[in-house]
């Protein structure tokens, strides 16, 4: 199996518990580590400082956030700001909640990233193996459109879509994201790709392997952690797209985060903070849990986009 | 793709496979750029028109002062968040690098704001950043009575708002890439740089910090990339307000083109930005890719 260990930030995992190589045997209480771990948990708490806002407001009735600061812990857990934000909270004349977002996220989600890591991963495979005459020159245009400000792209692919009939629909959104998502995969891919013995390709051809054949049984078997990395970059980017939503998307196919946008900063009514912390929470919850459950792997994922050129 | 017919069906499965990225690369990516540029020359209005305008849309747009502004706040939060976001990561990083415990804990701290949308950092930190119940009430009710901090409703520091939630989203990021930079400097240099009795700080800043250019130069890219297409965050934090205190040149694209019917005006933005990113994007990419071929 060939690993990433190339990749500095997957090596940095390792070293945690080296033994001896340690640099001078630590003193537990020395003036250093006061200062070292000091620093780190000063910050650790500024960075964690306002998820915990945001839960402990998400859970108080809007009689204690008037009254009280938004630090204190909530006197009388409420779960109904939750429940409101889920099912309840308007938008125009909408009034079911970010249920329906999240509903169009996952619609909008999950064929996403399937096509783009499909079509991403064929075009790194191409590049790394079946090299053909101008096919770099593809992928260097593809590396530099990565760094394009979208505004200047967005316009054309309004015409493009109107004129494909999918301006406004899910579908339009879909190709729009396996668009943007082209560039940083398909470099994933043809790294990953070109770090695999090249003796494994050439054994393949002359056992009679072709294009489809190699990378079905041999390239896509030996690269499902890049997969993983992929789909962790695809699905917390697609979910936390704000601009492609907003512009190519009616109102009732809006994604969860333009959704929620539209709930807190409506200037109608009277601003229910303890909904707009819970509906923030909820439309963050997805990124967060992939977050924390894939560790090392999303580290894995920005870094090998970022370090390796 | 090649067009001699004898060599056009050589190798034609990852010719085909290769269709999305072509049309990505020459349609969209360089045939959308150059349309745009081309009709920023134009007088469209509602829809685009191939009525040529000559440089009208830009002297407008350098004669109005939202753009001014947009160009400034830019112009701020970008050297900002850029001299924060290196130094901090940088020093989180050197600290995270002294082979302390719990590691994996303090990076799944600092890195988890980086994978909330900045819609959702934007609307905790106008939360956070409420004067009538966020941190300026609290430490008014600490005791101290004329302690102001509302940068989002202060036109002056407005920006700086979004200063501190930009900041609190990325700078975990750096702090990875310099890590990861940090872990490929060879164990040899600290030794040697011990024996010979340098300072830690010195070693640092003398020697890692010059070898770490590649990671310095690309997290720079990265982050200006970023810094450029500053848009959510505004939009949910601020809305731009308030008046138009801490508009961006992103906003002023999307509005033109999509609220106000002005497409001109938009794609005479749009333009200005691409030009920004392509006096940063060149030099860099030619280091990069240059003369070097696979990765």
């Amino acid at each position: 199996m060939a690993d990433l260990s190339t990749n500095p930030a997957h090596r940095a995992g390792d070293r945690t518990e080296a033994g001896p190589r340690g640099r001078r045997p630590k003193r537990a209480f020395s003036g250093r580590n006061i200062m070292i771990y000091g620093t780190l948990i000063v910050v650790a708490l500024y960075y964690l400082l306002p998820l915990y806002v945001m839960v402990v407001t998400s859970l108080k009735g809007m009689p204690e956030i008037r009254l009280g600061n938004i630090f204190s812990p909530p006197m009388e857990i409420t779960f109904a700001p939750w429940k409101k934000a889920w099912a309840e909270a308007c938008t125009g004349l909408n009034c079911d909640g970010l249920s329906r977002g999240f509903g169009n996220s996952i619609k909008i989600m999950v064929p996403s990233v399937i096509l783009s890591i499909v079509i991403a991963s064929l075009n790194g495979y191409a590049l790394a193996n079946w090299k053909f005459k101008g096919a770099d020159i593809f992928f260097t245009i593809l590396i530099i459109g990565a760094f394009i400000p979208y505004q200047v792209m967005l316009y054309p692919i309004v015409i493009l879509l109107r004129e494909a009939g999918l301006y406004g629909s899910l579908t339009g959104l879909i190709i729009v994201h396996t668009i943007f998502g082209m560039p940083i995969l398909t470099l994933l891919f043809r790294n990953y790709f070109t770090s695999v013995p090249e003796e494994l390709f050439k054994a393949a051809r002359v056992d009679g392997a072709g294009f489809w054949g190699i990378y079905f049984r041999i390239m896509l078997p030996m690269s499902l952690p890049i997969f993983v990395v992929a789909m962790i970059l695809q699905v917390t980017g697609i979910w936390n797209d704000f601009l492609f939503g907003v512009v190519y998307t009616r109102p009732e196919n809006y994604p969860m985060t333009v959704q929620l946008n539209n709930i807190v900063n409506s200037v109608q009514g009277v601003k229910e903070y303890n909904v707009n912390m819970a509906a923030t929470l909820l439309t963050g919850l997805v990124p967060l849990i992939i977050y924390f459950i894939s560790g090392k792997l999303f580290v894995r994922g920005i870094a090998a986009g970022a370090v390796k050129g | 793709m090649s067009d001699r017919p004898s060599r056009l069906f050589h190798n034609l499965n990852a010719k085909i496979a290769s269709i999305p990225m072509a049309l990505t690369a020459m349609v969209v990516f360089l045939g959308g750029s150059i349309w745009t540029v081309v009709y920023s020359f134009t007088n469209s209005k509602l829809l685009p028109r191939a009525k040529w305008a000559g440089l009208d849309q830009y002297e407008r747009l350098w004669g109005t002062e939202r753009w001014l502004i947009s160009i400034e706040n830019l112009a701020i939060y970008g050297v900002l968040s850029l001299i924060f976001s290196l130094v901090i990561g940088f020093v989180l990083a050197a600290l995270m690098d002294q082979k302390i415990r719990f590691e994996d804990t303090f990076r799944t701290i600092f890195l988890y704001p980086f994978a909330l949308s900045f819609i959702v950092t934007g609307l905790v930190w106008q939360w956070l950043l409420n004067p009538e119940f966020g941190i300026q009430s609290v430490i008014r009710d600490l005791g101290f009575e004329s302690f102001n901090f509302d940068p989002l409703y202060n036109a002056d520091i407005a920006i700086y708002g979004i200063l501190i939630a930009g900041l609190w989203q990325g700078t975990g990021l750096v702090m990875c890439l310099m890590l990861a930079g940090l872990r490929g400097i060879d164990e040899d240099i600290w030794k040697a740089s011990r024996i010979d009795g340098i300072p830690m700080w010195k070693t640092y800043l003398l020697v890692v910090i010059p070898m770490m250019r590649p990671v310095f130069i690309t997290t720079l890219v990265i982050i200006t990339a970023g810094i450029v297409k500053l848009y959510d965050l505004v939009v949910a934090q601020t809305g731009g307000g308030p008046g138009i205190a801490t508009e961006v040149p992103a906003k002023y694209v999307y509005d033109m083109m999509f609220q106000a019917q002005n497409l001109g005006q938009g794609f005479a933005a749009s333009t200005m930005m691409l030009i920004s990113v392509i006096i940063i994007i060149i030099p860099w990419a030619y280091l990069e890719f240059g003369g070097k071929r696979r990765g």
